[in-house]
């Protein structure tokens, strides 16, 4: 019935990479902003659009 | 006439006649942002919503200071070689479509390799290439595009800044043990005393004893430096009994363990702390786009531009800035040191100084206070006083700025804890002594549980979680509070204090009535024409005011400083300005501020402007005077007394003529007379009264725009809810009072059990989350009644 060592050590280790994926998310600050990616999310559809001009124009001369 | 809106920030585009792209523009300038947007291929802009843009303003020469690599270093995040990060706050942003083009900024320029919006705190942080630009063509570039950013004195140095998510660690850490733990200890729960069970039990105890570690030694740690602060100064908050029955429960735990005399409470510890956090995070979350914080420095600028004796241009930073040095104000600059004027028109204003929006003209030679923006062309000044030294900072330096509200102030839930505390410990040492006397040996165990079960988590729970939900119903309603404790303080004002300019008067349109003779229509006409000529104020709201005429073209049109205009038309000749302009002798001293019209040398009359006072407000006067004192304290002279004594209720005291430190002196006078204040100001005149009082709420146009330092910020459109904000508040405690009579009843059931000394861990376990949990249901069932009852008047209002 050792099984219970394996089975406790394995959700431990499991457990505690999540818990260190949590302070990984935390530290690079995931958690200081809860609005903006819920928005950045749904602009990819329409980036797409195909480029066609090259030219980069910042101010109008 | 047909009204179309610019395609590009949805003005009336009617009269410009602009189109591009088949699309109306209101102006060149929304005209060309589109022209950039369309050639780089990003008018997908407007398809996220509609005209999100705005007008990109002039600013040639506003940003020469950050040619200044000193000035430049401090308000970069990052600084290598050739890469830097800067965080720029943009109050424009306002949609998701704001959010799109600034962050595929790099389509723009190339030299961007990265920007990522902050929504809420509407700020982009850029990471940019500066081999290819600097932060001055970058700023620029976003000015450009209306994205103009703004930089502040505040911001020097402020790129180093760290956030503090010592919470959201703290919350994770108690949120992961709490959940390990519980797991750990269900199957004690059941109690089968099967032999695996019996066999594993020990490792299973000492796992939980492992994981409380963090929870107690971390996660909780506020607490009890909070407790040990409050018992050094002999203050019974509600985190004493809090830490007492956090101590207890992991002491008697871990007793319980290594004696083996049963399994602890560690699912009843980890959750406890966890739910506790819990509340302290929800009550946390507040408005991070505004600032309550805010000192002159938020409004004055970092760099500003010195003229050597040879004439040289110099961008200096302002603290560098010396008495006598020659400084060249921009047009919408801000003055930010006492000076004289030498050179150039002034026509100043001190709308952040004192509220009030007129611009007032200056001649060469008359003293210019800090805080002043100059509105027209460029001037040259000579400094007086550096800036630490001006008149307007000077205020900063009363102590009122240094107090910290919050830490004064105690409490409900601390009042309530400190009675709470004591009868705990009286009813722990009475049932310790009655058990001692009949059975010593659980007179131990007694007198834990009996602490264990009182650690008053719904307690402390209801007032976090009352007034988190009460500050986000009010902000949705805009009225912006700094944090809860506003709310216990708004329900404890008994007098309130209102400054008149640009808080109970409009800054938008005056009422301007005309005495004197009838003008015929031609006149009319051509009265209306010469006006829009002009840009000052009074001849803009004039204009505003005057019927739609044919708009001729004049044929001489000219304009005196200070004094007035002059135009002609065909034959007819007008003068618009002050009296002895228009030669009109017989100036009857009014206070208010007037403009006389002649035509063809014959005085006509004069329009005076009353100020416009926000709607309702003799209605929320009358309301409020039931259960408050109220008060004008006014920095104007007397010119309005009669108005207002005509407007509002009789018992109303009207203070004028009052400079700023008149109004915290008044405050504290009051104060000191056992008055609970209240001041609802706006300028930064009204700064040290805000900061007086015990409740200072600014009031504001624009929330994004600046205000003062305060505790809570009201949005100028819900001027006439103020009387139901209060009553909210009042509501609020009342619900606190009610969740905590329902927590004293979990107490008596609990304390039932542990007096009684059948305190098994399974009940701990049920009966501290289940408490926890009704009083978070109750109170936020509670405060959405409220919130709805809210809502519900609004549209009566309507109606």
């Amino acid at each position: 019935m050792s099984v219970i060592y394996i089975l406790l050590a394995i959700s431990i280790i499991v457990a505690v990479g999540f818990f260190i994926a949590f302070i990984l998310a935390v530290k690079s600050g995931q958690f200081d902003d809860s609005y903006t990616p819920s928005v950045r999310m749904l602009f990819e559809d329409e980036i797409i659009k195909e480029k066609s001009n090259k030219s980069i124009l910042t101010k109008k001369d | 006439m047909e009204h179309t809106l610019c395609f590009h920030c949805g003005l009336d585009a009617t009269s410009a006649n602009i189109t591009f792209d088949n699309k109306p523009f209101c102006c060149n300038g929304c005209k060309t942002v589109y022209e950039i947007f369309s050639v780089n291929d990003l008018t997908c802009y407007y398809d996220l919503q509609e005209a999100p843009g705005a007008t990109p303003k002039e600013v040639a020469g506003k940003y020469n200071f950050l040619e200044n690599t000193k000035i430049v270093e401090q308000l970069l995040e990052f600084n290598s070689d050739d890469t830097q990060i800067v965080n720029l706050y943009i109050p424009h942003i306002h949609c998701s479509s704001c959010i799109w083009i600034l962050e595929n900024l790099n389509k723009l320029h190339t030299a961007v390799s990265g920007s990522i919006v902050n929504f809420g705190k509407k700020t982009v942080r850029i990471t940019y290439n500066t081999q290819k630009t600097t932060l001055k063509e970058l700023v620029i570039l976003l000015s450009s595009i209306g994205y103009e950013p703004y930089i502040s004195l505040e911001d020097y140095s402020v790129g180093k800044k760290k956030t503090d998510r010592s919470l959201i660690y703290k919350l994770g850490v108690a949120g992961f043990a709490f959940g390990n733990v519980m797991f750990l200890s269900f199957p004690e729960y059941f109690e089968v005393g099967e032999f695996w069970l019996e066999k594993y039990k020990h490792l299973f105890r000492w796992l939980m004893f492992a994981y409380s570690l963090p929870v107690v030694f971390f996660s909780a740690q506020d607490y009890f430096i909070s407790a040990y602060k409050g018992l050094r100064s002999k203050i019974l908050n509600i985190d004493v009994p809090i830490a007492l029955g956090t101590a207890v429960l992991f002491i008697r735990s871990s007793i319980e363990i290594m004696l083996d005399t049963g399994s602890g409470f560690f699912d009843s510890l980890t959750g406890l702390i966890f739910f506790l956090l819990v509340g302290k995070f929800f009550q946390q979350k507040t408005y991070s786009f505004l600032s309550f914080e805010r000192d002159y420095k938020s409004y004055f600028p970092i760099g500003i531009t010195k003229l050597s004796a040879e004439g040289n241009e110099e961008s200096i930073q302002v603290y560098d800035i010396k008495k006598g040095d020659r400084l060249l104000i921009r047009n919408e600059e801000l003055i930010p040191v006492d000076c004289i004027l030498i050179k150039g028109k002034a026509r100043i204003d001190y709308s952040f100084v004192t509220g009030e929006s007129k611009a007032v003209s200056k001649q060469s030679g008359d003293k210019l206070f800090a805080g002043g923006k100059q509105m027209d062309g460029n001037i040259e000044v000579d400094v007086l006083k550096s800036v630490e030294q001006s008149y307007l900072t000077q205020l900063w330096s009363n102590d009122v700025f240094q107090k910290d509200k919050e830490s004064s102030f105690t409490t409900l839930t601390n009042r309530i804890s400190k009675n709470f505390t004591i009868t705990i410990l009286l009813i722990a040492l009475i049932a310790t002594g009655y058990w001692l006397l009949n059975d010593s040996s659980k007179a131990i165990n007694v007198f834990t549980a009996v602490l264990i079960i009182a650690c008053p988590c719904a307690i402390a729970l209801s007032a976090p979680f009352t007034f988190g939900n009460i500050l986000r119903i009010l902000g949705r309603n805009k009225f912006y509070l700094k944090n809860a404790s506003v709310i216990e303080q708004l329900a404890k004002i008994n007098t309130i204090i209102f400054d008149k300019t640009g808080t109970i008067t409009s800054n938008k349109g005056a009422s301007i009535s005309y005495d004197g003779e009838v003008l015929s229509s031609s006149e009319e006409a051509l009265l209306r024409s010469t006006l829009r000529g002009s840009n000052h104020p009074l001849s803009r709201s004039l204009y505003e005011l005057l019927n739609d005429n044919d708009i001729l073209t004049l044929d001489r049109y000219q304009e005196y400083i200070g004094k007035g205009i002059e135009a002609q038309f065909n034959n007819e000749h007008i003068r618009i300005g002050s009296a002895p302009f228009v030669g009109y002798e017989l100036e009857t001293g009014t206070l208010n501020t007037t403009v006389h019209v002649s035509t063809n040398n014959r005085y006509k009359g004069k329009f005076t402007f009353y100020n416009a006072y926000r709607k309702g407000l003799s209605q929320l006067f009358n309301i409020l005077k039931k259960d408050y004192d109220l008060v004008i304290l006014s920095g104007d002279n007397e010119g309005e007394r009669e108005n207002l004594t005509k407007l509002l209720p009789p018992k109303t005291k009207l203070l004028f003529n009052q400079k700023p430190e008149d109004k915290l002196e008044y405050i504290e006078y009051h104060q000191s007379e056992g008055a609970n204040v209240l001041m609802i100001g706006d300028g930064l005149n009204d700064a040290g009264a805000l900061a007086q009082s015990n409740v200072g709420i600014a009031i504001s146009e624009n929330v994004n725009v600046f205000s003062p330092a305060c505790d809570a910020i009201l949005d100028a459109s819900k001027f006439n809810e103020l009387a139901s904000y209060l009553k909210i508040s009042k509501s609020a405690i009342k619900i606190i009072k009610w969740s905590f009579v329902l927590s004293f009843i979990y107490n008596i059931i609990g304390l039932y059990f542990a007096v009684t000394g059948q305190l098994a861990p399974v009940v701990a376990a049920i009966l501290m989350p289940l408490s926890s949990i009704s009083i978070v249901v109750f109170t936020t069932i509670c405060t959405n009644i409220i919130g709805r009852r809210l809502k519900h008047n609004k549209s009566d209002f309507g109606r």
